[in-house]
């Protein structure tokens, strides 16, 4: 009886123990991951049948309120301007000097053809807030050691039920996501890569978002220059800036 | 004793008579037939939506816009009590809309889900193939547009994936319990129809609907609370307004035929009178007024749509009658529009449209007679 009650012990705090460990990884994760304020320039490559389309932007973040993004190129999306303010988004097309509104199930339609939704360009939540993480393992990806944590939705409106995620456990940036429904289908997968070490922080500056129930190759998104808890002037996040 | 005399003169006239015969007999059965394919048409299309997807009547909760796919997933509301007795009795039954993604052989299609009640008896969808899926398979039936787009048959799986009503997204696989034939589109491209209680499991949309088709019994004729009644003229407004622009089409294309067709009367005519001086004098010369005169010969030009109505019953009878057996087949890129059509049209020859043709021909031919013939006076 003693026997069982000691094993009953050890189990117990080896969960306690598990899940705060993966609670203070995916802490570290999210002060790598999310900002105060964000300034970036990206590429995002969406393969075709025939071929791919690369676009470049610029965009500019406040938490996960305020976001403006500023099209570069091709030719055909340069000054196209998309401004992001709480759960509502602007976008501004200038081949029809028009603005539009995108708000409630129109920010799950795919942005420009990619494998990514505006929603999930726009969802800058940290994982603290939106799941409760447990530690699964242990494994390598591409030559570094991961953790494996299990992350489980606590509120309701988050877009994927579950996560598994890789956590380098150096740098405790995740190297892989994997992101489930609520039913456990795997709809898609992550990876990142390239990381860089930017203002005391880990960042992955290459994510390859692969829709994993249709065939394709998958959006790659590469950030080629990132800035950290910038000042940014309030008038870049105002409906004006998207005619400027 | 004037009727007399103008069809012994018509008759007396030749081919030049049977030459207006046979065009005017020729648009009069074209007319026949071609609103006989319009009127079959209609009565198709008309059956078709009242039987697979209007109903009588339908009320709309306050949200649902079906041309608004951005507000779709929006569009539910609770069942208000005042339905329930409804409900149970059939005359009303409940249908729930929700927005998802088909994959099928690493393809990706948007789709609608319309959850209804495997009971039900008002629309001929097959809900009873959805009864019975206790298993865990979610079963599900789809038109055959819808198969084709899927590829899919009876008894394949397809992967959905939706969101429930937090935006949560969910994905699991169904099975095709059945394939259904229907003319109307609006029920089968895009569409899958799965049980009522599953959908609003699988949505967390507990005790909600989108819309509620009403039964021939139902006595629903308002809004109740925040469900708006949308009557038939509402329902079917779209296929109104394509009946009214096809009529304004076979209006110019009669109009057409009737010209060329009346032409040759208006020319026959004008012909007689100029050529028959002498005869025209005789009658005068009789004691016949030229107000009789004018009469006869208008009487004249009348009688050949007389004439041709007559001949085209004897040639027209048998060939539309062969026509409404027969009908008219339609190339399979008609059915797809989904307009309520068949693979094939069987005209149906209503007397007033009949009735309708005749008169607008003896009446023109009778006004196009007249024209030069009053000249006489």
């Amino acid at each position: 009886m003693r026997k069982l009650i000691v094993l009953l012990f050890i189990i117990a705090f080896t969960v306690s123990v598990s899940a705060q460990d993966a609670e203070q990884i995916i802490q570290e994760v999210d002060k790598n991951i999310s900002a105060k304020s964000q300034i970036a320039e990206s590429t995002m490559t969406v393969p075709g049948k025939r071929n791919s389309r690369t676009m470049t932007a610029k965009s500019y973040t406040i938490g996960d309120e305020k976001s403006f993004t500023e099209y570069l190129s091709p030719p055909r999306e340069k000054g196209t301007k998309m401004l992001k303010l709480d759960k509502e988004m602007w976008v501004y097309s200038p081949s029809t000097d028009r603005t539009i509104m995108i708000s409630g199930h129109m920010l799950r339609q795919s942005v420009m053809g990619s494998d990514l939704s505006y929603e999930d360009m726009m969802e800058d939540r940290k994982l603290t807030e939106m799941y409760t993480p447990s530690l699964a393992g242990e494994e390598t990806i591409e030559g570094r050691k991961c953790y494996v944590i299990t992350l489980t939705a606590k509120v309701n409106d988050v877009a994927y039920h579950s996560q598994k995620m890789w956590v380098d456990t150096e740098r405790f940036v995740p190297l892989k996501q994997e992101l489930y429904a609520k039913s456990g289908q795997l709809l898609k997968q992550i990876r990142l890569s390239d990381i860089k070490r930017i203002q005391n922080r880990w960042f992955p500056m290459k994510m390859v978002y692969q829709d994993m129930l249709k065939d394709g190759k998958g959006t790659e998104y590469n950030i080629t220059h990132i800035e950290f808890d910038k000042d940014i002037p309030a008038n870049v996040f105002s409906k004006a800036s998207l005619k400027q | 004793m004037l009727i007399r005399t103008a069809i012994k003169n018509i008759l007396g006239a030749g081919r030049r008579t049977w030459l207006n015969v046979a065009v005017l007999s020729f648009v009069f059965v074209l007319m026949v037939a071609y609103n006989g394919i319009f009127d079959s048409f209609m009565k198709d299309a008309l059956t078709s939506a009242h039987e697979w997807d209007t109903g009588y009547g339908q009320l709309w909760s306050e949200h649902y816009d079906p041309y608004d796919v951005f507000t779709l997933q929006d569009a539910h509301e609770p069942v208000p009590e005042a339905l329930n007795q409804s409900i149970i009795d059939q005359s009303i039954t409940p249908v729930l809309l929700s927005q998802a993604t088909a994959y099928q052989n690493g393809n990706m299609q948007n789709i609608l889900l319309r959850g209804i009640d495997p009971e039900q008896q008002i629309l001929k969808i097959p809900s009873h193939q959805l009864a019975g899926d206790e298993t865990g398979t979610i079963k599900a039936v789809i038109g055959k547009r819808m198969a084709n787009t899927l590829k899919a048959r009876p008894g394949d799986n397809v992967l959905i994936r939706w969101r429930d009503r937090h935006g949560a997204f969910d994905a699991r696989e169904i099975v095709i319990a059945s394939v259904f034939d229907s003319n109307t589109a609006t029920i089968d491209a895009g569409q899958v129809w799965i049980s009522l209680d599953n959908l609003r499991q699988m949505t967390q949309m507990t005790g909600e609907a989108t819309y509620f088709v009403l039964s021939k019994q139902s006595r629903i004729k308002q809004d109740i609370g925040t469900w708006v009644y949308k009557d038939m003229d509402f329902l079917l407004s779209d296929l109104y307004l394509m009946a009214q622009s096809s009529r304004i089409e076979s209006v110019i294309i009669f109009t057409i035929l009737l010209v060329v067709a009346l032409l040759s009367v208006f020319d026959t005519q004008t012909l007689s009178i100029f050529r028959r001086q002498k005869e025209i004098g005789t009658y005068v010369a009789l004691g016949m007024t030229p107000q009789r005169v004018t009469r006869l010969f208008t009487l004249e030009g009348t009688s050949y749509s007389i004439l041709a109505i007559l001949a085209g019953f004897i040639w027209g009878a048998p060939f539309l009658y062969w026509f409404s057996k027969t009908g008219l087949k339609l190339p399979e890129s008609y059915s797809e529009m989904g307009l309520g059509m068949r693979d094939a049209i069987y005209p149906v020859y209503q007397p007033a449209s009949i009735l309708t043709s005749i008169i607008l021909i003896v009446a023109l031919s009778m006004l196009i007679s007249y024209i030069p013939a009053r000249k006489i006076i």
